[in-house]
């Protein structure tokens, strides 16, 4: 089974990647969101495999761009490779990132069958990230990026994003 | 790619706030997922081929989309039946391409289907949204479905180039999607209240490179950057 957490056992390269965030989401490090597939160091050089969250994410190349900086720092370089399979899934956001988007005001993503009937049917399962309350609705089906939806509280009527449900 | 560049039009043009963001983001994932056919094909290619030259640097002959894609945003009514009648269409080819031999299609067909299946949502909520909603959005939503249905026999025309795939295992058996696809949207139609057209297929030939004259509007505005400087980049 593939997780969403990988092992880098070198600490430097490790301190590294969890110095670079999201640019959508500036919480969130490329370890927590579970894009970095694999990372193996040989003689100066760093492997990295990366996923894309969407096909048409633009935040990928921005991410590619900063890993590189931040190993470059370190002295080390990047061979960084684009991998599409297995595709990537909110399941490989880790437990500190989600608690990380909810802090942010992102409600983070339920299980499929829940994101199903709160995204499709308008039952009412999100959590307002303002008030913890559940009585909130879907005001759109596509938010401000690729994986958010934008939903509002009934009950203290702030408009919040849900990270969508993806597997 | 070319229905992506149709929706990029409307990026601050949507009808609302929402529809607008979900028209953009729907344009982003055919273009991020274009992007990575684009940069197989490149790859496959080799010499100086690359994801932009595929992109920016064909002449009209050379783009191979369904003529259906091309149809102008005459209003939202016309983009949101356009859209469904693709994202229908798209959705089954990619299942299908999940049972490609090629693994790097397999992986984008897997990556994308996530994404389709999203926008065909969208798409056909809307599309019944409209033809059940006033007379108005009716008689609107009838008169897109009129306009665009011809254009969607188009899909199960199969070129040479499709049927090498298909041989190969690599690629789509169209014309066992034809029947299923024509099942689908139907019912959609008349879950909208709205008319399935008595239509013929019209005559198209996109896939082979014949265009309606779209394609040069289309094309003018797209290949600018490239064509006035060269190999710019961001």
């Amino acid at each position: 089974m593939v997780t969403g957490q990988i092992h880098i056992d070198n600490e430097q390269v490790y301190d590294a990647l969890q110095s670079v965030s999201d640019p959508e989401i500036p919480v969130l490090t490329v370890l927590d969101l579970g894009v970095i597939r694999r990372v193996a160091v040989k003689n100066k050089i760093v492997e990295i495999d990366l996923t894309p969250t969407y096909t048409g994410c633009p935040a990928m190349d921005t991410i590619a761009a900063d890993i590189a900086t931040a190993l470059e720092k370190i002295g080390l370089h990047t061979q960084i490779k684009m991998v599409l399979s297995p595709a990537w899934t909110t399941d490989w956001i880790s437990e500190a990132g989600r608690n990380k988007l909810e802090e942010y005001g992102v409600a983070a993503p339920l299980g499929e069958e829940a994101d199903k009937r709160a995204l499709l049917e308008g039952e009412r399962l999100v959590k307002c990230t303002n008030c913890q309350s559940t009585n909130t609705k879907l005001i759109s089906q596509f938010g401000s990026t690729a994986c958010k939806a934008l939903f509002q509280c009934d009950d203290c009527l702030e408009p919040f994003d849900y990270f969508k449900c993806l597997r | 790619m070319i229905l992506g560049h149709r929706l990029s039009e409307l990026c601050g043009h949507g009808p609302s706030l929402e529809t607008d963001i979900a028209l953009t983001n729907i344009s982003l994932d055919l273009f991020g997922q274009v992007r990575n056919i684009f940069q197989y094909a490149a790859q496959l290619k080799g010499g100086d081929t690359t994801e932009d030259t595929i992109a920016y640097l064909r002449t009209e002959r050379q783009y191979h989309n369904c003529i259906l894609l091309e149809q102008p945003n005459t209003d939202f009514a016309h983009v949101i039946c356009r859209q469904f009648l693709f994202d229908a269409y798209q959705k089954m080819e990619l299942e299908q391409l999940t049972n490609s031999q090629d693994e790097t299609l397999v992986a984008i067909a897997v990556k994308s289907l996530k994404e389709t299946k999203y926008h065909l949502r969208f798409s056909s909520e809307w599309v019944k949204r409209l033809g059940d909603g006033t007379e108005v959005s009716h008689q609107k939503a009838q008169a897109a479905i009129n306009h665009l249905y011809p254009f969607v026999f188009e899909f199960f025309n199969e070129t040479e180039h499709e049927k090498v795939m298909k041989e190969a295992k690599i690629g789509c058996d169209l014309a066992i999607m034809k029947e299923d696809y024509f099942t689908q949207i139907n019912t959609l139609i008349a879950e909208a209240t709205l008319i399935v057209p008595e239509s013929k297929p019209r005559f198209v030939q996109g896939k082979t490179g014949i265009h309606s004259e779209q394609m040069g509007h289309i094309l003018s505005d797209f290949q600018y950057m490239q064509r006035v400087y060269p190999n710019m980049a961001w």
